[in-house]
């Protein structure tokens, strides 16, 4: 900074009061500026989510009364998942399509576990706007694909809850979820 | 106006403090107050001192271990902690696997409600649960201790006081006051405030507690430990607290400086300063 | 009004001339608190405390505002959520520190602003209307401050709330109604929790408004100062940038250090560990106080222990309590004396310092429990804040002969003044 000074201030008598001078002033204003910054720090970080928030335990969901062709819903992070116990017919018809046609390319192995590609858990949190899918409930509308479908803005997910149509840009989230027994998931 | 009413307001109210001082006065002499045995043999905490007293003071983290073992094995079964959660041990260098084992096996369970059955149950706690409540149908009512070192006048001193301090009242007292004898069910202290509370000495022979680190667990120390962890308990946030302090004080002391060089030189060509 | 001298502001770029067209905003600082605002040139550090006052209503509204997104404002979980904040929301524990350590250094900060007001006369005309507003923030602020501590909603939250609508059940006749009216029930509960925490968020900005006047009303005839002679010409002032920018800046720096000392060494000082217990109607704590700025308003209440004629002690106290700030309004015209300054006034400086001892004085006692000697002190000491105001005041501004002022600002502060010499022949 001061050799910055030295180029701006002429060479003559008063240069050197100068200079201090002004090193001074930007130096104590530079300070309250970064000060005042440093204090911004806090008040902007308390908004992120809290330790507790953070802390929200991973969910344990036996999984033994799902029988195949039915799903329910858990609550992960205060949003819905969906487990769903997966027909041979809807696990061939997911592995019917070639994945490298889909706009979110996965093929169902990729969103299931090994040894249990019946089961799709994935979030219940439509890729788009984050809608409510339709289509785990009992009774619901599965859509044409017979997977999900989003009735906010219509999109639809097939078997292997992956976007086939509407507006949705990504498949069904997979949240991070491993087997603790056959009949036990647990998710988190 | 002002001038003609105010004399008039201040000397009713002068006269009327002194109507008052004049009959407190004639009551302090002829009644004086009388003495109570609270007040005559009430003590004030011990001096003790801890390893985060004082502006550069920390945790000693052994001894918050050791005073977590302290509540665990003895306090728990009255006092709830119930602003601390598991997790938080983590703070206290246990590992994340420890804290998850000493959840599940955590003797108060977690009490659980099925919205659509109406069934009440209970489960092993989670890290992420708070400390279980402890009901207690006793004599008494044992305070949550999450913030007792701070709920209490020099409190982490008055825990430690109040544990070691369980004695038979003095007979110098009931000769004085021979209605104070502490009723049936009550234990004297000279630590807490009115003298008798219906704790008993919750800490009483020495290796009550097995320490795993090898200190030696006598009265005074189990005490020392956990009074360490209850500050803890109640300010989390203590090491961080004073080291972002020391980095502000510092910013502040420099910038501070700096703006006083400036005014300084700003108010250098003004006479008279 | 300013001074003819004052600066103009003048944009040199563009845009800045084009804002100032459409929207004077930069000229209105500059004015108000730039280098257009001539200010006396002798004002000393008490005259700092103005812009620490402002600083601390920033930093309450801000740390405030925030506070407000984390706490719950229900009996239920009040105390919960308060400790929600310190333990798991990020910075929490920093930013309740900072709030609960910034009230008290609001009111040091304007305690010391008000007394540079009593020592300096600052309320004296042409003045009056700054020191009246400034009366309606204190008294806003007093009860932004109560109401903010009730919300914790520890032992001392729930027995303060009682206690000091208490108060409103003293007036007769309509005491007992008014009192329930304020709680929204018979003793301090849910309803009265939800609506102090409204009337908490909002006062603090009914308070920056005031301040706007205050600051406003203080434009129009200028700055005062310690010699308490007004401005006669430009010597006698600078410029507020940078001359008292650079000082204020020093000053807030030295103010952010003590602060922050307290905020990060000492944060539970100046609170009550029982306020650390949850609310519980069913047992009062063994020693109620209020916080410490309201203690010499405290020890005034409890000073009136006997019934006074047919006016019972409990009303007198009530009475005596407002009364004791209320007369604050009524000094510009209780103290009548023409010169302004301490500095210059002998006796009134002496009584000054005894009101100082006694204010402090009553301070203690207020924090003190309720028993003898603390008492009776009280009453002797309160006795001399009304006599101070309404009797001695008056008084002495009658009797005083005060000591030679000097000509003018400069003179005071140069030792001579060259304008002086004019004035003294108009024909040059």
């Amino acid at each position: 900074m001061a050799d910055e000074a030295s180029i701006d201030t002429p060479a003559d008598g008063t240069g050197e009061g100068v200079r201090r001078r002004d090193f001074i002033n930007i130096a104590a204003v530079s300070f309250a500026g970064v000060g005042g910054l440093a204090a911004v720090w806090p008040l902007v970080r308390q908004m992120s989510p809290s330790a507790d928030v953070l802390a929200e335990s991973s969910t344990e969901i036996d999984i033994s009364a799902i029988q195949p062709g039915q799903a329910i819903k858990a609550v992960f992070r205060k949003q819905p998942v969906f487990l769903r116990n997966l027909t041979p017919k809807e696990i061939s018809e997911a592995d019917a399509v070639d994945a490298s046609t889909l706009r979110d390319p996965q093929t169902l192995e990729q969103r299931t576990k090994e040894g249990h590609k019946n089961w799709l858990i994935t979030m219940g949190v439509c890729t788009h706007l984050g809608c409510v899918p339709l289509g785990a409930g009992e009774g619901e509308v599965k859509g044409e694909f017979g997977g999900y479908f989003c009735p906010c803005h219509g999109s639809v997910y097939d078997t292997a809850a992956r976007i086939r149509k509407g507006p949705a840009p990504k498949n069904l989230e997979v949240p991070p979820y491993e087997f603790t027994s056959d009949t036990v998931v647990k998710i988190g | 106006m002002v001038r003609l009413f105010g004399p008039f307001v201040g000397l009713f109210f002068a006269v009327a403090l002194l109507w008052s001082f004049g009959n407190g006065a004639y009551v302090a002499i002829t009644e004086p107050a009388a003495p109570t045995a609270e007040h005559e043999f009430h003590k004030h905490p011990k001096e003790v001192h801890f390893a985060s007293d004082g502006a550069f003071g920390r945790f000693d983290k052994e001894q918050l271990q050791r005073g977590f073992l302290v509540y665990k094995e003895v306090c728990s079964a009255c006092h709830s902690l119930k602003h601390v959660a598991f997790r938080d041990l983590q703070q206290l260098g246990y590992s994340e696997a420890e804290v998850k084992a000493i959840a599940k096996q955590w003797g108060t369970k977690q009490p659980t409600f099925d919205p659509k059955t109406g069934d009440r149950g209970e489960r092993d706690n989670l890290p992420a649960d708070h400390f279980p409540m402890v009901y207690y149908a006793g004599q008494g009512s044992p305070p949550d201790l999450s913030l007792i070192t701070k709920a209490r006048h020099e409190g982490p001193a008055y825990v430690y006081s109040l544990l070691t301090g369980y004695q038979d009242q003095p007979a110098e007292l009931l000769k004085k006051f021979p209605d104070a004898k502490t009723p049936e069910g009550l234990h004297y202290n000279p630590y807490f405030a009115n003298l008798n509370l219906a704790m008993p000495a919750p800490l009483t022979g020495d290796g009550q507690v097995t320490y795993s680190d090898g200190t030696p667990a006598t009265v005074d120390q189990m005490s020392k430990d956990v009074a360490a962890f209850l500050i803890w308990t109640a300010e989390p946030k203590l090491d961080k607290r004073k080291q972002t302090g020391w980095a502000v004080l510092g910013f502040l002391l420099a910038a501070t400086v700096l703006a006083y060089l400036s005014k300084k030189q700003v108010w250098s060509n003004v006479g008279g300063h | 009004m300013s001074f003819p001298w004052a600066n103009h502001y003048k944009p040199s770029h563009p845009f800045m001339q084009w804002l100032d067209e459409k929207l004077p905003l930069p000229r209105f600082v500059y004015n108000a608190v730039g280098a257009g605002y001539p200010v006396p040139r002798n004002l000393n550090y008490f005259w700092n405390f103005g812009i620490l006052a402002g600083v601390c209503l920033m930093l309450q509204i801000v740390t405030g505002v925030i506070l407000a997104m984390h706490y719950a404002a229900n009996t239920g979980v009040a105390f919960d959520s308060t400790e929600h904040i310190m333990r798991d929301v990020n910075w929490g524990w920093m930013l309740r520190y900072a709030h609960a350590n910034g009230a008290s250094a609001f009111f040091v900060v304007v305690y010391v602003h008000i007394f540079r007001g009593f020592f300096f006369s600052s309320y004296k005309a042409p003045r009056e209307m700054i020191w009246l507003l400034g009366v309606v923030i204190f008294l806003l602020m007093m009860a932004t401050a109560f109401m903010g501590y009730v919300l914790p909603w520890g032992q001392m939250s729930f027995w303060g709330a009682k206690v000091i609508t208490g108060l409103f059940g003293a007036i007769p006749l309509v005491g007992e109604p008014l009192q329930q009216w304020l709680l929204g029930g018979f003793s301090p509960d849910q309803a009265a929790l939800n609506r102090f925490f409204s009337l908490h968020f909002l006062l603090p900005f009914v308070i920056l408004g005031v301040v706007i006047l205050h600051v406003w009303a203080l434009h129009i005839p200028g700055s005062s100062n310690p010699t308490g002679v007004e401005v006669k010409s430009e010597s006698d002032t600078v410029p507020f940038h940078p001359y008292y920018t650079a000082k204020d800046g020093f000053g807030l720096g030295v103010f952010l250090l003590l602060y922050c000392a307290v905020l990060f060494f000492a944060p539970n000082a100046l609170g009550h560990p029982d306020n650390y217990i949850p609310a519980n109607p069913m047992s009062t704590p063994a020693h109620i106080v209020p916080e410490w700025y309201f203690w010499p308003f405290y020890a005034i209440l409890r000073a009136f222990t006997s019934d006074f004629f047919f006016i019972p002690a409990k009303l007198m106290g009530v009475l005596a309590m407002f009364s004791a700030i209320l007369v604050w309004f009524f000094l510009p015209w209780l103290d009548t004396s023409p010169v302004r300054s301490g500095l210059y006034r002998p006796l009134f400086r002496k009584f000054f310092y005894v009101l100082l001892v006694d204010v402090l004085i009553l301070g203690y006692c207020g924090g003190a429990p309720a028993a003898e000697p603390y008492v009776m002190i009280s009453q002797i000491a309160a006795t001399y804040y009304f006599l101070h105001f309404l009797v001695i005041l008056p008084l002495v501004s009658s009797i005083e002969k005060p000591e030679p002022l000097p000509y003018s600002i400069t003179e005071a502060v140069l030792g001579k003044d060259d304008g002086a010499v004019l004035s003294a022949n108009p024909a040059a």
